[in-house]
């Protein structure tokens, strides 16, 4: 059994950075960000094999922010597990900076891909996947989807094939935070039932509690699901989760906090 | 420009039932008006540009007058198959409106600068591409849209665009609107940083060399007329855009021009670089950072003049 209270505590540390980053920086889809610390801490702090100390390493695995207006949630978890500095990260969405809004390919190490258009992020992990198993190697792809990217049309051709050609060695993630920017993602367009999609598309699915580090912990360990399938996690979370008043609330898509609402994040994050 | 857009969209749509509204998911708080009073005519399909394309064209052959909406790249690349075989080769009436030209969302990085798009939508037949300076043209350029019969491309700034016109200018679809006027030197720009042409005009006319300013609202079809009086009455013309240089406002003017015979002065294509941002910053930032300021502008017409 992993001990799962150092990832609690890192993704809290997160958290604290993510609320300081949008706050400093004034940008929106800090929502999108909360709702990913525990996919995101239990994937660099846990699963993923990487070295920050050499990004390049051969073999390694690769992680697609395929959301990624989530980034900010990211750049703080890269930065907690060493890839750069944290002088790096306080300039982010300043001008100036290599960190924008959407991550950047090569922006700041561990960075290797951009992305920020929805509906990318599962091909280009298709392509990863494949390519890893045509040179032999036993990199894996890890792609994190939101649900309302799940409407892009680019997300089920790419399901599609890569379940044809049978990717065991690429894991897609669902946050499942069940808002997107205009509303809720059930009152805009028919995304559920999201497990029975991916299922017919040929997947192998997990559904887990995606705030539940250790939940998360668990279900990585078994990837893949079944022998010749790509494995898919839906994760169900809250927009915005760690801070109350932030959670489950569309605003939180667009707005940062001020002073006294940074202030009053931070004290619950405590 | 952009509540100038979704203002008058409303307004229109209550008179005209053929209109109807599509976004992609995005105009949070935007379109509340429109949505409450003609609630038939406004569809969020989703985080789906494509599909929210090939339906306005469907909408369209039926007689309606749909408009789609998204961020620049979205509205325009991410779907650009649907506009091309769907929209324009079918003469679908279909208005495409892209928020956010050039670097009006420049924190957000590459994916959201809208920096290709007016070259990519001018190259479409049927495509009618139109770029407005302020918000007094959004308005118009969104009431000339609906008029028109046949495809449309609007290309908005983001919000809190200077207004430029004391009153609405004399706007109709390939023609531009002179903003003053000079005799030794034209400036020819389009969208938004349209007031940094102006900024550029004082500060040459402070140095008394008399500069035209022309707002080109129309990128697509090019008011070729006035690019040719231009040309003929100017010691040089230079164009300005946040786009860029290839296949934009510039490479329209351009192209006008060398097909003009005769003594012609020499046309400079301001805009961005064949190159994508690199580094992380806010409009004005990104601006100077690819040499779009007036002073680059000033120096260059001085330049040029100095030399011919």
């Amino acid at each position: 059994m992993t001990d799962i209270h150092p990832l609690q505590y890192t993704a809290t540390q997160i958290r604290r950075r993510v609320v300081t980053m949008a706050a400093r920086g004034k940008t929106p889809h800090i929502g999108s960000a909360l709702s990913s610390v525990e996919i995101l801490a239990a994937l660099y702090f846990h699963a993923l094999h990487q070295d920050p100390a050499n990004p390049e390493l051969p073999g390694r695995d690769y992680f697609v922010l395929s959301k990624g207006h989530g980034c900010m949630a990211w750049y703080a978890t890269l930065a907690q597990r060493g890839y750069f500095s944290n002088e790096v990260l306080e300039t982010y969405a300043l001008n100036g900076s290599c960190l924008g809004e959407h991550p950047s390919r090569h922006c700041a190490p561990g960075i290797e891909f951009t992305t920020g258009s929805l509906g990318h992020g599962l091909a280009l992990g298709a392509g990863l996947a494949l390519g890893a198993r045509l040179s032999g190697s036993r990199s894996r792809a890890f792609v994190l989807l939101s649900d309302g990217e799940c409407e892009e049309g680019s997300i089920w051709e790419a399901a599609m094939v890569g379940a044809h050609h049978k990717l065991d060695n690429l894991v897609a993630i669902v946050d499942y935070n069940k808002i997107q920017a205009m509303g809720r993602t059930h009152d805009i367009s028919a995304v559920a039932p999201l497990s029975d999609k991916w299922q017919a598309f040929g997947w192998a699915i997990r559904e887990v509690e995606g705030h539940d580090v250790g939940a998360v912990v668990e279900v990585l360990d078994k990837v893949p699901f079944a022998p010749g399938k790509p494995s898919v996690i839906v994760a169900h979370t809250v927009k915005g989760r760690g801070v109350s008043f932030m959670e489950d609330d569309v605003l939180w898509h667009y707005k940062s906090p001020d002073e006294s609402e940074l202030a009053a994040a931070l004290a619950e994050l405590d | 420009m952009r509540k100038a857009f979704t203002q008058t969209l409303a307004e229109l749509a209550e008179s005209d039932p053929r209109i109807i509204v599509l976004t992609a998911d995005l105009g949070f708080g935007l379109f509340e008006a429109l949505s409450k009073r003609c609630p038939d005519q406004f569809v969020n399909v989703g985080v789906a540009e494509a599909t929210m394309t090939g339906m306005a064209a469907g909408l369209a052959l039926q007689g309606r007058i749909p408009f789609t909406y998204s961020i620049v790249p979205f509205a325009t690349a991410r779907c650009y198959e649907q506009i091309r075989n769907d929209v324009c080769y079918q003469n679908a009436n279909v208005k495409i409106v892209g928020v956010g030209a050039g670097y009006a969302y420049g924190p957000n990085g590459p994916t959201h600068h809208g920096i290709v798009d007016a070259a990519i939508m001018r190259a479409l037949p049927n495509m009618t591409v139109l770029s407005p300076a302020d918000p007094i043209e959004a308005d118009l350029a969104t009431r000339a849209a609906v008029a028109h019969q046949g495809p449309v491309y609007l290309r908005l700034g983001r919000g809190g665009e200077p207004v430029l016109h004391a009153s609405p200018p004399d706007f109709r679809i390939g023609r531009g609107i002179i903003l003053r006027e000079g005799q030794e030197a034209t400036l020819i720009a389009t969208g938004s940083i349209v007031s940094v042409a102006l900024d550029a005009a004082v500060q040459l006319e402070a140095q008394g060399i008399g500069t035209r300013v022309v707002s080109m609202p129309t990128v697509k079809p090019l008011d070729v007329a006035l690019v040719e009086a231009c040309v003929r009455e100017s010691r040089v013309v230079v164009t300005l855009e946040e786009h860029t240089v290839a296949g934009g406002l510039g490479s329209a003017v351009a192209e006008a021009a060398a097909a003009i015979p005769g003594v012609r002065a020499p046309v400079r294509i301001f805009g961005i670089p064949d190159r994508f941002a690199h580094t992380v910053g806010d409009q004005a930032y990104l601006r100077e950072l690819d040499g779009l300021t007036t002073s680059r502008i000033v120096d260059a017409i001085l330049d040029v003049l100095a030399t011919s």
